[in-house]
């Protein structure tokens, strides 16, 4: 019998669907029966959802430009850069 | 489109051509390096951003990082994608900023948290129908930001590498030195925050909130 408590502790593989199919049945069972674990299930699949689907944004110009001119004066393969170490 | 034609396949695989252009890179071809930086610099600057949560540091990583993938080429093997042989730079340069920024308080990577611990959850409530159409792509950002801002470092770094970046658990944990375990109850605690935070803002208005059973 899993518990809420279970649940919680399997949500992860159970949302990236990494978990055997007789442990997922029986997740699938308690969250068709228990409307809270339900609730945090979908919410958590939804928080995961919306950061994927942020899209990175453009960089502010000035950051780009002193990025851009950085590599412009390096050679490759000569100094790795700032890599002083 | 079949096994044969390989060479054809191989051409126009995206994969395949982004390889050609890090080689003109290692040839010293800074234009090709240039088409890299375009098509990623994006992403590593938001990566940087949301680990060090400093936009001065994000800048620095973001040089350094491509900086030293340049110096650094000869050593990408071509076994994993660029990115992630990118990202990896860019995660341990972030680290360091985030370690030698808070070196006086205890941000370490390697804290002993308590695995047995039952994860929390204190708000559990119905949102609303696809939220995000209700702010604009700016203010949504910003309540993405925001709620990551709020998680302590371990648990934000792995949920960024995990779900943000989409790298596996076995890529996150090398990355961070931590073992699978720990990265996949970072993970679960890093999701459960951040979704509990979601819900105070996208929860259904008027919806009763459900006490948790214990
Ligand atoms: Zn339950």
């Amino acid at each position: 019998m899993i518990t809420c408590k279970d649940f919680l502790r399997e949500l992860n593989d159970f949302l990236d669907e990494t978990t055997d199919p007789v442990l997922r049945a029986e997740l699938e069972r308690h969250i068709n029966e228990c409307p809270n674990c339900w609730v945090i299930c979908d919410t958590t699949k939804k928080t995961i959802q919306v950061y994927k689907g942020m899209e990175a944004q453009n960089l502010p110009e000035p950051v780009h430009e002193r990025l851009m001119s950085m590599i412009a004066k390096k050679k490759p393969g000569c100094c790795g850069g700032g890599d002083t170490h | 489109m079949d096994h044969e034609h390989p060479e054809v396949t191989s051409a126009t695989d995206p994969a395949a051509a982004e390889l050609a252009l890090v080689d003109r890179a290692r040839n010293g071809d800074v234009a090709a390096f240039g088409e890299l930086i375009s098509k990623y610099e994006r992403r590593v600057y938001r990566m940087a951003r949301q680990i060090t949560q400093n936009d001065e540091d994000a800048e620095d990583v973001l040089q350094e990082a491509f900086l030293k993938a340049f110096g650094h080429l000869d050593s990408f093997q071509g076994q994993s994608k660029f990115y992630t042989w990118l990202t990896r730079i860019a995660v341990n340069e972030s680290l360091m900023k985030l370690r030698k920024r808070k070196s006086d308080r205890t941000v370490s990577l390697d804290e002993n948290i308590e695995t047995d611990e039952e994860p929390i959850v204190r708000e559990i409530a119905v949102w609303d129908d696809n939220p995000e159409l209700r702010y604009s792509q700016e203010e949504i950002r910003q309540i993405l930001d925001k709620a990551i801002e709020g998680l302590k470092p371990i648990f934000r770094t792995v949920f960024i590498l995990r779900d943000v970046e989409e790298l596996s658990t076995e890529e996150t944990a090398e990355m961070l030195g931590l073992s699978i375990a720990a990265v996949k109850s970072r993970l679960l605690r890093a999701r459960l925050q951040l979704r509990e935070k979601l819900t105070r803002v996208f929860k259904r208005k008027g919806e009763q909130i459900l006490g948790y059973a214990k």
